[in-house]
């Protein structure tokens, strides 16, 4: 038969125009250094599975959703009883959201002991905060989407910091509540956000985080033992690796959604006290207990405003780590650097557990 | 040597690697499958109950003035209520053979008029001319009190 060499005529013929011969003579010279902190490489990977599966399964729930306020909870509550396999896919929405999150703060800080930010990968670590910063903007969009009546309060609390900004607060509060309440004009802001916006930047930031890290190739920690150490072809076998890492993620989310399905919720009340024990999605639980223990007036200044001050230049100071970092810059161990980055996971693993235990 | 080779039901050797690369297959056969299935059963949305109505109440009494229609609702579907220029009720499916449109009466052509593609129909719901296929379905119309009620033939 002809089939072997009709493939590779059009094979021939496709890579005249595209040129992927390339890219398939890059992959196979791409290697991964192995070491005993190689297993931190496989992070970004698991988190960018959870973002696939984020967009799979949140195309799944356009086709059911309506971003309405008369409609909107009903429509959850629809998916979650009515549609076939409704309640899986949205639970591993909810599960997979959770896991991108946690998955990407360990890559995070996985790359910033390792100091893989260092020259000249700076713009790699921007670029992956940026990515952070845009995935707690989706957890806080897409967590109002719902309707509920913890959704509705964590949506009041997160718009009314926004407010308490000097000058613009107010105008900003108006702007991302689409009005002075949280109200139907709210919800569809946020979806509009959550399903349009935030995808868009996301994409982009992501295309830029993975070429770079391509372009890059993995860096090795600094050390003279990390230094011409063995190394294994990306393709297949570090891709094999990656692979049977996803398909066990996917085991453990469809697993999660399975035992602990998602709950909903009631329905969204305007009129309705804040129950008791609200609090945020564990990712904001720490700067949720933060702003609780603030006082209300520290010396001249408003006790959140202080807190958001706070919090506004620890997001500065985490893109900026490369270039605050000099000695990594020079391959030099810096001990200040890991001193800050431990004291900076025991405030958040306290303060998040704070939040649960109070 | 054979000694790491098993057989098949039918007899046939089958080696490690071939076993190996059945089992894996099969698996991602299988994976792709419990992947497939739900994702397909999500896609076709769950039926709706329908509204079933076999009867209903489309109009009263002086609603209508002769060489004239009204459309109203029949279970999920419009219906179309004409009052002849010789006073007589008749009522017909307002969904148009040809493709889905909803029709109209023309107290100018005494005629059932289909706007989208200019299809015709008679005052007995005959396709005379225009694109539709087929005559529209008739429905009994009686007379209690001053209701004007349709029911399916």
């Amino acid at each position: 038969m002809t089939g072997s060499p009709t493939k590779s005529t059009v094979a021939a013929w496709l890579d005249e125009r595209l040129g992927w011969s390339a890219i398939k003579e890059f992959a196979q010279h791409k290697r991964i250094p192995l070491h005993r902190h190689t297993v931190w490489y496989y992070l970004g990977g698991m988190t960018l599975f959870c973002f696939l599966v984020q967009i799979g399964t949140g195309i799944l729930l356009l086709l059911y959703y309506r971003p309405t306020a008369e409609a909107a909870f009903e429509s959850v509550e629809f998916i979650m009883t009515d549609v076939r396999f409704g309640w899986l896919v949205r639970s591993i929405h909810s599960w997979s959201a959770n896991l991108m999150l946690f998955f990407a703060f360990v890559h995070m800080f996985s790359v910033f002991f390792l100091r893989a930010y260092r020259k000249p990968r700076e713009l790699t670590w921007v670029s992956g905060a940026l990515l952070l910063f845009l995935s707690l903007g989706f957890g806080f969009s897409g967590y109002l989407l719902p309707w509920n009546q913890l959704a509705y309060f964590a949506t009041k609390v997160g718009t009314d910091i926004l407010g308490q900004i000097p000058l613009i607060g107010h105008w900003l509060l108006t702007v991302a509540r689409g009005g002075d309440e949280v109200s139907g004009a709210t919800l569809t802001r946020f979806f509009g956000v959550h399903v349009a916006v935030l995808p868009m930047i996301a994409t982009f930031f992501l295309v830029v985080h993975l070429a770079m890290v391509q372009k890059q190739g993995m860096s090795v920690p600094i050390g003279p033992s990390y230094q011409n150490t063995r190394t294994m072809p990306f393709f297949p076998n570090f891709a094999l690796r990656d692979l049977v890492g996803w398909t066990l993620a996917l085991g453990i989310l469809v697993l999660l959604a399975s035992i602990f399905p998602w709950e909903l919720g009631v329905k969204a009340d305007p009129l309705a006290s804040a129950p008791a024990g609200i609090r945020p999605e564990w990712f904001f639980c720490f700067m949720f207990q933060t702003l609780k223990y603030i006082p209300s007036h520290v010396l001249f200044m408003p006790g959140e405003l202080l807190g958001i001050i706070g919090f506004s230049l620890g997001g500065v100071a985490l893109i900026l780590v490369p270039f605050l970092d000099r000695r990594a810059a020079r391959e030099e161990r810096n001990g200040l650097m890991t001193a800050i980055g431990c004291v900076v996971i025991l405030y958040m693993a306290v303060f998040t557990l704070l939040a649960y235990v109070r | 040597m054979t000694t790491d080779d098993t057989k098949t039901p039918g007899g046939a050797p089958i080696s490690r690697r071939g076993f190996f690369d059945l089992a894996l297959g099969g698996g991602v056969i299988a994976l792709l499958g419990a992947i497939l299935y739900p994702l397909t059963r999500f896609v076709i949305p769950p039926e709706s109950p329908e509204a079933v109505a076999s009867q209903v109440v489309a109009a009263k009494i002086g609603d209508l003035t002769p060489n004239s229609g009204k459309i109203f609702r029949f279970g999920k579907d419009p219906a179309l209520l004409v009052l002849t220029k010789s006073g007589e009720y008749r009522a017909f499916t307002a969904i148009c053979t040809h493709l889905d449109c909803t029709v109209q009466y023309r107290g100018d052509l005494e005629r059932i008029w289909c706007a989208c593609h200019n299809g015709n129909y008679d005052l007995n719901g005959n396709n005379v001319s225009g694109p539709p296929p087929l005559p529209l379905t008739q429905y009994n119309v009686t007379v209690r009190g001053d209701q004007i009620i349709v029911s399916k033939a």
